[in-house]
């Protein structure tokens, strides 16, 4: 997700689309990415939190966090 | 002696032709790189260009970072060797951690297509000697994620430190922070801009030949070393 102190324009862009829609109430939308990845059991928790750092996220302007769902 | 310049291409780079032509009207020798292989060939300089690198996948230029070429790229530039990166190539530079800050996507959700005036706030770097402090040059600007953003005290270290190189003048194009359009890192050695001063070498091809003055910087950059 886009950190808090950054500008998101397509957030922004969404939530000025909703009213129009009819969409009443909604006071803000931030727009981020979303990854699923299938991964055996040999793949750590720490692994996959250096995967999310270092390329699926840019720290700079992103935050993120790891989720692990059992199939 | 002949300097030479260092031009990166990778699937979906544009802007290569037009990078190596303005070495060339600098009077350097332009020398192709390519994303696969990690050989700079003992250029004194290199231009990473615009583009779609990777069509953009995941973030602008955040596969591209990862080349083989860029490896190098980095450790060389940490040696001090002049980088410049121009649109795509800023963005993958600030994605290979050698620029600070990181480009969204334009605060008006627009492709931005139109020549652009900005002013020289730093003439100290490897790209930029031959300019006049304060001078304003009119040159390309075409990109979609041209938002430069970073931190509040990254900006605050650029700003004290003077390591805005370029900024927009008159109207916002993008939402950049302080209509920031070009930065340097702390050694003045790599430079990276979103507007596109390869396309503005000769008043034939461009709306000016304001641009070429990076080049030409590089060059007494080198020459003088």
């Amino acid at each position: 997700m886009p950190k808090p102190e950054i500008l998101d324009p397509q957030g922004q862009a969404v939530a000025n689309a909703l009213p129009r829609l009819g969409f009443e109430g909604i006071t803000s939308v931030r727009q981020g990415k979303h990854f699923e990845l299938e991964v055996d059991d040999s793949v750590d928790d720490a692994t996959l939190e250096k995967i999310a750092e270092t390329f699926l996220a840019n720290p700079v302007i992103e935050d993120w966090v790891v989720r692990r769902v059992e199939a | 002696m002949s300097v030479r310049v260092g031009v990166i291409t990778f699937p979906g780079t544009l802007d290569d032709v037009d990078a190596a032509r303005a070495a060339r009207y600098a009077e350097a020798e332009a020398v192709p790189l390519w994303h696969g292989d990690p050989d700079l060939k003992g250029v004194d300089a290199v231009i990473v260009p615009g583009g779609f690198s990777y069509g953009d996948y995941l973030r602008c230029g955040a596969i591209a970072r990862f080349a083989p070429v860029m490896d190098s790229v980095i450790e060389a530039a940490g040696k001090g060797m002049p980088v410049l990166g121009i649109c795509n190539g800023f963005q993958i530079l600030c994605e290979a951690g050698l620029l600070p800050g990181a480009l969204i996507r334009n605060s008006g959700l627009h492709f931005v297509c139109k020549d652009q005036w900005l002013k020289v706030e730093n003439n100290t770097t490897a790209w930029s000697s031959r300019y006049e402090l304060g001078a304003e040059i009119l040159v390309p600007l075409k990109s979609g994620e041209g938002g430069y953003q970073a931190t509040q005290s990254t900006v605050d270290e650029l700003e004290g430190e003077g390591r805005v190189v370029f900024r927009y003048v008159g109207d916002n194009p993008n939402g950049s922070r302080d209509g920031i359009a070009g930065v340097t890192s702390a050694n003045g050695r790599v430079v990276g801009l979103m507007p596109h001063p390869e396309h503005a070498i000769d008043a034939l091809t461009g709306p000016t030949d304001d641009g070429l003055g990076m080049f030409l910087s590089l060059m007494d950059e080198v020459v003088n070393a």
